[in-house]
């Protein structure tokens, strides 16, 4: 998507769009026959794994695999000025 | 030169395969092609209806596939084209009646006679959808702009890859232009990009097919409405013919229109 047609598509994502991620979120499941589980179990071994040495939001962790099958890991450190979140 | 089989198959049920079958043979046919169409879906016969030949009908597939009668004894000519012949489905019988090497069989016949024999699939990934695309050249897959059909497509792909008769061609089907626009169905390029395979052919939602259906006339026999047209510009890329894709969008923006005047043509 070009960088225009973001900016106009920003706020309600149409319901087509919702369609969109929840299939290629689905399809990557199936793909590669990952399951939702399984994907929980992964997060947490990553999470003790690093926070051994850097302190982590297990909250901000996000994983996913893309269509070329590359697992990304988005993982946020915790501020040390930590300000109060809401929730 | 030996003909083409291609299967026509989608995964979720209803999206339109018996529809497809039934239309791309008669197109095919009124291009001039030697054309058989062959009814896979055993115990739920389907074809012979939307065609318009069930009252014609007195031996089937398994007939041919136990040596009851011979291929040509089975199979059914259309008499509004001239190369048109349909290969129905048992109704009585269950999809154990037909193995895949039962079929790759018919299908070196089927070869062997004509330019084009179309396999219409059952829906679902079991044993009916083994048998329909064991013998095939090409797979079509049908999948509608929704997100359980093309997740099914998906999968189907898998699998006819895993058989290396992939990654085959896709037709979109009942297509709503409007609803497109809104932003409430899934785009042609989003199905595109999600399945990641070569895009066939794109037909509109069309009431002319429920009438045509409704009459037992293939909807390429009466040729004007957008489906008619959509359905006929994918038997000409069967063909090898470069046609550009159709462009649902009936009630298009000015510039576009425009451009497709200058263009000339659809
Ligand atoms: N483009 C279209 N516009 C309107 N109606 C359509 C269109 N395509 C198919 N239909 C209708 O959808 C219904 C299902 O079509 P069809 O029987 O071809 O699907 P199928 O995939 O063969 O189903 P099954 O999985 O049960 O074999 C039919 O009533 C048909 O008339
Ligand atoms: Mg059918």
């Amino acid at each position: 998507m070009s960088a225009i047609a973001k900016l106009f598509k920003r706020k309600q994502p149409t319901s087509s769009q919702v369609a969109k991620e929840r299939l290629q979120l689905v399809l990557i499941h199936d793909r590669v026959k990952l399951s939702p589980d399984v994907l929980e179990r992964i997060k947490d071994d990553l999470v003790t794994t690093i926070s051994k040495y850097l302190d982590i939001d297990r909250e901000g962790l996000q994983i996913t695999l893309t269509q070329n099958k590359r697992l990304i890991v988005d993982m946020p450190l915790r501020e040390r000025s930590a300000r109060k979140r809401s929730g | 030169m030996p003909g083409k089989v291609i299967t026509i198959t989608s995964g979720k049920g209803g999206v339109g395969k018996t529809t497809v079958t039934a239309n791309l043979g008669m197109a095919l046919a009124q291009h001039g092609q030697r054309v058989a169409v062959v009814d896979a879906d055993i115990g739920l016969r389907n074809l012979d209806v939307v065609m318009g030949l069930e009252n014609r009908i007195v031996y089937d597939l398994v007939d041919v596939v136990e040596g009851v009668c011979r291929l040509r004894q089975a199979l059914i000519r259309d008499r509004r084209v001239n190369e048109l012949y349909l290969l129905p489905a048992a109704q009585t019988r269950d999809k154990t009646a037909v193995s895949p090497a039962d079929m790759i069989q018919v299908c070196e016949q089927l070869r062997r006679e004509f330019d084009y024999a179309l396999i219409d699939s059952p829906a679902g990934i079991e044993q009916g959808f083994q048998n329909a695309v064991a013998g095939a050249d090409e797979v079509i897959i049908v999948t509608t702009p929704e997100v359980s059909a093309v997740r099914d497509a998906d999968r189907i792909i898998g699998l006819i890859e895993a058989q290396e008769k992939g990654p085959g061609s896709l037709i979109i089907n009942r297509l709503k232009p409007d609803m497109v626009r809104r932003g409430d169905m899934l785009s042609t390029e989003d199905v595109v990009e999600i399945l990641a395979i070569k895009l066939l052919g794109i037909i509109p939602e069309d009431e002319a097919i429920v009438i045509s259906t409704n009459r037992g006339t293939p909807i390429v026999l009466d040729g004007r409405s957008p489906a008619a047209q959509a359905l006929d510009n994918i038997a000409r890329r069967i063909m090898g013919e470069d046609i550009p894709m159709y462009q649902p969008a009936r009630e298009e923006g000015f510039f576009s229109r425009l451009a497709r005047m200058v263009r000339g043509g659809d």
